[in-house]
């Protein structure tokens, strides 16, 4: 009995299998075709390269290419992804906590405002914005437009309504005892909050930090709005995508520039795989 | 003693992201209002030249054949996009939820494409339909695959399935694991009962599966339909909007999405407020879906 039940699996498992790879049929393409030069790659786009080597001195001429913006990007793409993280857990988990602990009615239509603000598409906003941004600077002298400022804000802007509310619901759930114990104790509230309740958000900023980096990371048409392509302040999507776009296709050096691009969020991905697809799944039941 | 009704902390810690609320989403979404309503252009300063001129530009959606173009590529493109998603996914579901010996690792590797941003996707595909394709057809001896007019994304119509292929290829395995979650909630109880009544493997997924993960497939459903209407980056970097297509009389662009018409009209035509008069379309569709979707659901809810 055992026997043919494990029997019977032969042929999903191999129909997943080969899925599986049809799956990472793309990746495989991108790998073996940054290792190989421009003649190559319009000779055989399938086949291997004869000299794994060349993958590394295409990657050291994407990383040093002037036209490229690499390096600087990179860092770029981590200073607007990680300083918009931060920022986006701790306003809305203490936003979302005053949201919560103080009943009222203006609480409430705060509340909904936000979460009603979800619906909101960037296309009705970025015209308006662009203009705004562009017209506070000629007022107060900060510069919003092309530069990390005036992004980040943006970044917390679009990102606050769901993180907010994914906040909300958690909070709701932690008993109001801890912290009434915390205030008899001569906690201020914002001891309380930072003491006692933002340790315990953990398992939600995971979740916030998994949505809105992923969102963020691979932004790109915010970033072209904003920051604009081939300017000194420059994400991955922008750097790539001024590359691909400007040249007579070079393929060799667009992939790979593909390549570097995939290769920090796939080791992020393994090391964080079931935290990551928690993080996502939470996000989207909403 | 009554204590203030909002205390100070109240407004200490709402007011960062209350400021960048109104800086990023309020504001611009009046002026967006109202700038759908003006002769807005892109060099106008501190609303100098700014002119109401009515419904004019609201007028001028209705007579652009490259708006009402892309409005049904995208409600086509959606719905096509919606149904291969949700049935990929769910077969995929259907895989990984039994017990294979690498079922973790093929769930891993249906998930990672959604992790890579849409725009460097495109990319990737437009290599392979441009590139791997042809030189696939050489090996395999089919000769028609390389010639160039053939190629998927030469025609407007198999560029746009192109963009369905890519789209089922990059949402498949997040939709998946909405599934595998939904699935694994199923009380492994019912299953045994129904095998043990001799439920075939078609009339446990029938009777058993499709109504336990219906709240799954609304949530599934709305996603998929709401991504695929907000398409641009995989428009962008696959066929940049093209190849160039007649439509009423008209040459334009074959796989303009609404987003990138948006975009196109607002910053490469340089007319801001035709490209905001359709924005406000795009967002008053929107919003019509989502209230659709919320009164489907309550109703669900009510018969369940």
């Amino acid at each position: 009995m055992k026997k043919r039940r494990m029997g019977s699996l032969v042929v999903p498992e191999v129909l997943a299998v080969v899925l599986f790879l049809l799956f990472l049929f793309p990746f495989f393409i991108v790998l073996v075709n940054s290792a190989k030069t421009p003649f190559e790659i319009t000779q055989s786009p399938l086949s291997l390269p004869t000299d794994w080597m060349k993958i590394l001195l295409n990657m050291y001429t994407i990383w040093t290419s002037v036209n490229v913006q690499y390096s600087s990007s990179f860092l770029s793409s981590i200073i607007i992804t990680v300083s918009s993280l931060v920022l986006l857990n701790v306003l809305s988990s203490q936003a979302a906590w005053v949201l919560v602990r103080n009943k009222s009615r203006l609480s409430t239509g705060i509340f909904i405002i936000f979460v009603a603000a979800m619906v909101i598409p960037f296309q009705i906003v970025m015209f308006p914005l662009l203009t705004w941004f562009r017209e506070i600077a000629t007022l107060t002298g900060m510069r919003l437009l092309r530069s990390y400022a005036g992004i980040i804000l943006a970044y917390i802007g679009f990102g606050m309504s769901q993180s907010i509310f994914l906040f909300h619901g958690f909070t709701k759930s932690i008993p109001l005892e801890l912290e009434e114990a915390a205030t008899i104790d001569g906690c201020r509230p914002a001891q309380t909050f930072y003491r006692i309740i933002f340790p315990l958000l953990r398992p939600i900023h995971a979740t916030v930090l998994v949505l809105n980096g992923i969102w963020i990371w691979n932004d790109y048409l915010l970033p072209l709005l904003i920051l604009g392509k081939g300017n000194n302040v420059m994400t991955i999507p922008l750097a790539v995508s001024n590359f691909a776009g400007a040249y007579v296709k070079q393929w060799d050096l667009i992939l790979t520039a593909i390549l570097m691009a995939m290769i920090p969020i796939v080791i992020l991905f393994l090391f964080a795989q079931k935290f990551i697809i928690k993080g996502m799944i939470a996000g989207s039941i909403k | 003693m009554r204590k203030a009704k909002h205390p100070a902390i109240f407004w200490l810690f709402l007011a960062p992201v209350l400021f960048a609320f109104v800086i990023v989403i309020v504001v611009p979404f009046i002026l967006g209002a109202y700038y759908s309503f003006t002769n807005w252009s892109a060099t106008d300063r501190l609303g100098e030249t700014l002119k109401l001129v009515g419904l004019a530009n609201y007028a001028g959606i209705l007579k652009d054949p490259s708006f009402t173009y892309s409005f049904i590529i995208t409600v086509v493109y959606t719905l096509l996009n919606m149904i291969a998603i949700n049935i990929v996914s769910f077969a995929l579901a259907m895989l990984v939820t039994q017990k294979l010996v690498g079922r973790n690792v093929y769930r891993a590797g249906f998930f990672i494409p959604n992790l890579i941003g849409g725009l460097i996707l495109g990319y990737v595909w437009q290599f392979i339909f441009d590139n791997a394709v042809p030189s696939l057809g050489t090996f395999l001896g089919f000769a028609s695959w390389e010639n160039p007019a053939n190629l998927l994304l030469a025609k407007s119509n198999t560029a746009l399935l192109a963009m369905v292929v890519v789209g089922t290829w990059q949402y498949a395995g997040y939709i998946m694991v909405i599934y595998v979650a939904a699935i694994e909630m199923i009380p492994q109880e019912l299953v045994e009962a129904a095998q043990i009544d001799g439920a075939s493997t078609f009339r446990r997924l029938r009777s058993i599966t499709l109504p336990m993960i219906r709240q799954a497939l609304t949530v599934t459903l709305f996603i998929t339909l709401v991504n695929s209407f907000k398409q641009f980056d995989v428009n962008v970097s696959l066929t940049a909007g093209g190849p160039s297509a007649m439509f009423l009389g008209q040459p334009i662009y074959g796989t303009q999405l609404l987003a990138m018409n948006i975009y196109n009209q607002g910053l490469k035509s340089d007319d801001m407020a035709g490209g905001q008069a359709r924005a406000v379309v795009f967002f008053l569709v929107l919003v019509l879906v989502s209230i659709i979707e919320v009164s489907i659901n309550k109703k669900r809810e009510i018969e369940l």
